[in-house]
C-alpha cells in the first residue's frame, strides 16, 4: 500500500490484490508461522500460561475500569519527574503538539522508534511537510519507509516483503548492490542510522506501557534503536495511546511475561527500558527535555461501551494476526487501516464514531476464534466482529439484498412446516442443476462457492421425512440401558439442578 | 429421561445420514432419541450476519421444541456453540426467553460431549480398517473445548490409522455466510485445507461439523480427489457394524 496511491475501497477488492500476490502470501505465511510456533513453544514452556493470561486480562480490565484514576496518577507522577505531559483529543491535536515542540527546538531531523500510534497519526507525513526529516530506526519500519508504504503487521511492519525485495530496496539506498544476506543488510542500515541518531534534535518513541505509580514509560524492543532514540537526541517526544496505563511495576511483571512470548515467542525482548523522566545530573545519558503526548483519537468511544471496552485491553502483541487464517492469506494492507488482522478489523471501525463509514472489514472473518485463543489478555475479538455486524444492521446500513434474504430466512426458520416445504421445493427444483449428485453451476449466489467447490445435492428424503420410518426400524435395535449409563445420566441431571453445568 | 435430537438445518436437509447414525449408535446404549419436529435452525446464519431479530425468530423454535427435553444432542459443535454462547446474548433483554435460553444451554450437548462426558462411553467397539485424518472444527474445539472427546473415541477404533492433519487447527474457511460474502478469501482457505488433507494421504476425512465437511469435501470433489468425508458419528456406526 503506497502512500500516494489510492487503494480500492473494500476489503474484498484489496484482498483480491493480495491473493494474487504470491510473494506476499509466501512471506506472510513464512513469518506468521514462525511467530506462532514460537509463541506456542514459549507458552507451553511457561507452564501456567492460562493462569497468567487470566491475570493479564484481570489487570487490564481493572485498569481500564479505573482509567481516569490511573491516568491522573500517571500524569501527576510524570510531571513530578519533570516530564511535560500533554493531552491530544484527536490525531490532529497530537500532530500539532508535536509540531510545536519540533518548531521550538528548531529541529531539522527526528529519529523515531517503532510506534503504531504515530502511524495512526501519519506524523511522518506532517513532519516532512514542515521540512523536518523523520527517520524510522526500527529495521522493519525503515524498510517500509524506504518503500513508501505503511506497516502491514503490528510488530513486523515489513512482514509482506521477502529478503530479496528488501535487498533490492536497500541497494537502491546504498547506491551499490547488496547481497540478500540478513547480517550484511542489517549492518548497512546500522551504519546509515548511526549518522541519523547523531544528527537528530528530537527522538520520538511509542510506549508499550505507562506505569501509574511511578510515572514511568516502558519500551520493549530487540534492536536497541529505541534506546538510542531515547538517549541520544536532546529532546524526547513519546506518543502514547491513553489506554497504555498499568497501575504498578508488579503488573509490568505480568505484562513482560505475556507480551514478548505472545509476540515472538521470546522470554523477554532483547531490551526493555523503563524511562522515568528526563536526564538528571547523576545520569550518564538521556534527553534534557521529555514530552509525553497522551492520545485519545477515538479511544474514549470504547470506554463505557460494554461490547467494545475490552478493545482497550489490547497490548498490541500481534498474536491474533499470526494466528488468523484470513490474515495468513491476505496480509495486513488488505484490511485498509493502520491496524490489521483481527484486532484491526474491530479496532479500525471502533475508533470511528460513524458507523456508516465502516466498510466490509467486519465481514473479513470466518469467526473461527483463533484470535481469541491466541490473545494474551483474552479479548473476545470473534464476538466483537459479530457485534460490529449487528451495529451496522441496527443502524440501518445493512445491504438491501441481504436484508430481504434475512427476512426470508426468519420467515422460513420460524416455522418448521415452512422449512419443510422449502426443502421439498429444493429437492424438486434442484433436478434442473444436479449432475451425478452434485451441483456445479456457477450462476447466482453459487458463483463464489462453486468457483472452487461443488455443492452436494439434497437427498430425496430429509431427516424429518425419514424420521417416522427410522423410529420403527430402530425400535428393534434398541438395547436395554445399562445401570451405569442410567446412573450417569441421572447424575448429570442432578448436577444441573444444582447449577453444575451451565456451559459447554 | 427425554433425549432429543437437534438435527440442525444442514444435516436435516443435506446429511440425514448423520442423524441416522447418531440415533442408531445411541440405541445400542438404550438411549431412545426423540425428534421434536417443530425445530428448525439455531439462527446462526442470521446472528453472525448481524440480523439479530431474525435470529431470535429462528431461535424461538428451538426453545419451544426442546422445552421439556432432559438432554438435547446435536451433530454440530457450531450450532451447539450458538446455543451455548450466544442465546443468552440474543435474549439478554427478554427475561422470560433468557431463562429458557439458560435452561437450553445447560442441557445441550454436542454429540461426542454427550457420548463421552455424559454416557461415559469412550470405546464404541468399532472396527474401521482405513487411514483417517481428523479436522477439528473451530467452534467445537474453541467455543466448546471439545478436544479430547473425539480423540479418545477415535483412538479406540480398532484397525484405524489416524494420521495427524497438518495445521489441523486452522479454519477451513467455511464460516457460514463468509464463504459466500468473502468467497475469494474463503476459497484460498479451503484450498489450503484440502491440500493438507491430501498430504496425509488419508482415505477418509472425519469431523464433527457438516458445514466444514461440506466445505472441504466440496473442494476435494472439485479437484476430483476421492477422499471420503464423514461425520464421526457415521464412522463410529459404520465401524460398529463392521465389528
Ligand atoms: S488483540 Fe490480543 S492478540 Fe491481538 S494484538 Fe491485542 S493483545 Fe495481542
Amino acid at each position: 500500500m503506497n502512500h500516494g496511491q489510492t487503494q480500492p475501497a473494500t476489503v474484498k477488492e484489496r484482498s483480491h490484490i493480495a491473493l494474487n500476490n504470491e510473494f506476499l502470501r509466501k512471506a506472510v505465511k513464512f513469518t506468521t508461522e514462525r511467530l506462532r510456533n514460537g509463541k506456542k513453544k514459549a507458552s507451553e514452556e511457561h507452564g501456567n500460561w492460562e493462569e497468567w493470561r487470566e491475570r493479564g486480562k484481570q489487570i487490564r480490565l481493572h485498569t481500564i475500569a479505573h482509567l481516569d484514576y490511573y491516568l491522573n496518577q500517571f500524569v501527576e507522577n510524570a510531571r513530578a519527574n519533570g516530564v511535560h505531559v500533554h493531552f491530544a483529543a484527536d490525531g490532529k491535536e497530537a500532530v500539532e503538539l508535536s509540531m510545536k515542540i519540533a518548531a521550538s527546538k528548531q529541529a531539522k531531523s527526528v529519529v523515531k522508534s517503532k510506534s503504531m500510534v504515530s502511524e495512526e497519526l501519519h506524523i511522518n507525513h506532517a513532519l516532512e511537510e514542515m521540512g523536518i526529516e523523520a527517520v524510522e530506526t526500527d529495521l522493519g519500519e525503515y524498510i517500509i519507509q524506504l518503500a513508501g508504504e505503511t506497516p502491514s503487521h503490528i510488530i513486523i511492519p515489513a512482514i509482506h516483503k521477502n529478503r530479496y525485495q528488501i535487498a533490492e530496496l536497500l541497494s537502491k539506498e546504498a547506491g551499490e548492490t547488496l547481497p540478500a544476506d540478513t547480517s550484511i543488510l542489517a549492518g548497512f542500515v546500522r551504519r546509515k542510522l548511526r549518522e541519523k541518531f547523531l544528527e537528530a534534535e528530537i527522538g520520538m518513541t511509542g510506549c508499550n506501557f505507562a506505569i501509574a505509580e511511578t510515572g514511568s514509560m516502558v519500551l520493549f524492543e530487540n534492536e536497541g534503536n529505541a534506546r538510542m532514540v531515547s538517549t541520544v537526541p536532546k529532546t524526547q517526544i513519546t506518543l502514547m495511546g491513553m489506554e497504555r496505563i498499568i497501575p504498578t511495576f508488579a503488573d509490568l511483571e505480568v505484562m513482560a511475561t505475556l507480551l514478548p512470548r505472545s509476540a515472538t515467542g521470546q522470554k523477554l525482548t532483547v531490551y526493555m527500558s523503563a524511562i522515568t523522566g528526563p536526564k538528571r545530573t547523576v545520569d550518564g545519558d538521556g534527553p534534557e527535555e521529555m514530552h509525553i503526548i497522551i492520545v485519545d483519537n477515538g479511544r474514549s468511544l470504547q470506554l463505557g461501551d460494554p461490547e467494545f471496552q475490552e478493545l482497550l485491553n489490547c497490548i498490541r502483541c500481534g498474536a491474533c494476526l499470526n494466528a488468523c487464517p484470513v490474515y495468513r492469506h491476505i496480509g495486513g494492507h488488505a484490511y485498509g487501516g493502520t491496524y490489521s488482522g483481527p484486532i484491526g478489523a474491530v479496532l479500525t471501525p471502533a475508533l470511528q464514531s460513524n458507523v456508516a463509514e465502516w466498510d466490509d472489514i467486519a465481514n473479513a472473518s470466518s469467526l473461527c476464534g483463533a484470535c481469541y485463543e491466541a490473545c494474551p489478555v483474552k479479548i473476545p475479538l470473534h464476538d466483537m466482529l459479530v457485534y460490529l455486524r449487528n451495529r451496522k444492521v441496527e443502524k440501518g446500513y445493512g445491504q438491501t439484498a441481504e436484508k430481504i434474504g434475512m427476512k426470508g430466512f426468519a420467515a422460513i426458520m420460524s416455522n418448521s412446516k415452512r422449512m419443510r416445504s422449502v426443502v421439498k421445493l429444493g429437492q424438486i427444483g434442484q433436478k434442473l442443476v444436479v449432475r451425478q449428485g452434485l451441483i456445479k453451476t456457477k450462476i447466482g449466489p453459487l458463483k463464489g462457492w462453486n468457483s472452487v467447490r461443488y455443492l452436494p445435492s439434497l437427498p430425496n428424503e430429509s431427516f424429518r421425512e425419514r424420521w417416522d420410518s427410522l423410529v420403527q426400524e430402530v425400535k428393534n435395535e434398541n438395547s436395554p440401558m445399562s445401570e451405569d449409563i442410567r446412573t450417569r445420566m441421572e447424575q448429570a441431571l442432578k448436577q444441573r439442578e444444582n447449577g453444575g453445568r451451565s456451559h459447554g | 429421561m427425554k433425549v432429543s435430537l437437534f438435527i440442525t438445518c444442514l444435516s436435516d436437509a443435506i446429511y440425514p445420514r448423520v442423524g441416522e447414525a447418531m440415533v442408531r449408535l445411541l440405541a445400542r446404549y438404550g438411549v431412545q432419541v426423540e425428534f421434536p419436529k417443530q425445530q428448525t435452525c439455531c439462527g446462526q446464519p442470521a446472528f453472525n450476519s448481524g440480523y439479530w431479530d431474525e435470529a431470535r425468530e429462528s431461535a424461538r423454535t428451538l426453545l419451544a421444541a426442546f422445552d421439556d427435553s432432559d438432554f438435547v444432542i446435536s451433530p454440530s459443535g457450531s450450532c451447539t456453540g450458538m446455543i451455548q454462547h450466544y442465546y443468552p446474548k440474543l435474549f439478554e433483554k427478554d427475561p422470560v426467553m433468557l431463562e429458557k435460553s439458560k435452561r437450553l444451554q445447560a442441557k445441550t450437548y454436542e454429540f461426542t460431549q454427550f457420548l463421552v462426558q455424559v454416557l461415559g462411553v469412550t470405546d464404541v467397539g468399532a472396527v474401521f480398517p482405513h487411514k483417517v485424518t481428523y479436522h477439528p472444527s473451530c467452534h467445537g474445539s474453541r467455543l466448546l473445548g471439545i478436544k479430547d472427546e473425539p480423540m479418545t473415541l477415535m483412538q479406540n477404533v480398532k484397525g484405524m490409522e489416524l494420521i495427524p492433519l497438518p495445521f489441523a487447527e486452522d479454519c477451513c474457511g467455511f464460516g457460514g455466510t463468509f464463504a459466500v460474502k468473502m468467497s475469494e478469501i474463503s476459497a484460498a482457505m479451503v484450498s489450503e485445507k484440502a491440500q493438507h488433507v491430501l498430504e496425509t494421504e488419508a482415505e477418509v476425512l472425519v469431523g464433527l461439523d457438516m458445514g466444514c465437511m461440506m466445505n472441504i469435501s466440496g473442494n476435494l470433489m472439485y479437484q476430483g480427489k476421492p477422499v471420503r468425508v464423514m461425520h464421526l458419528a457415521e464412522l463410529l456406526y459404520e465401524g460398529v457394524k463392521l465389528a
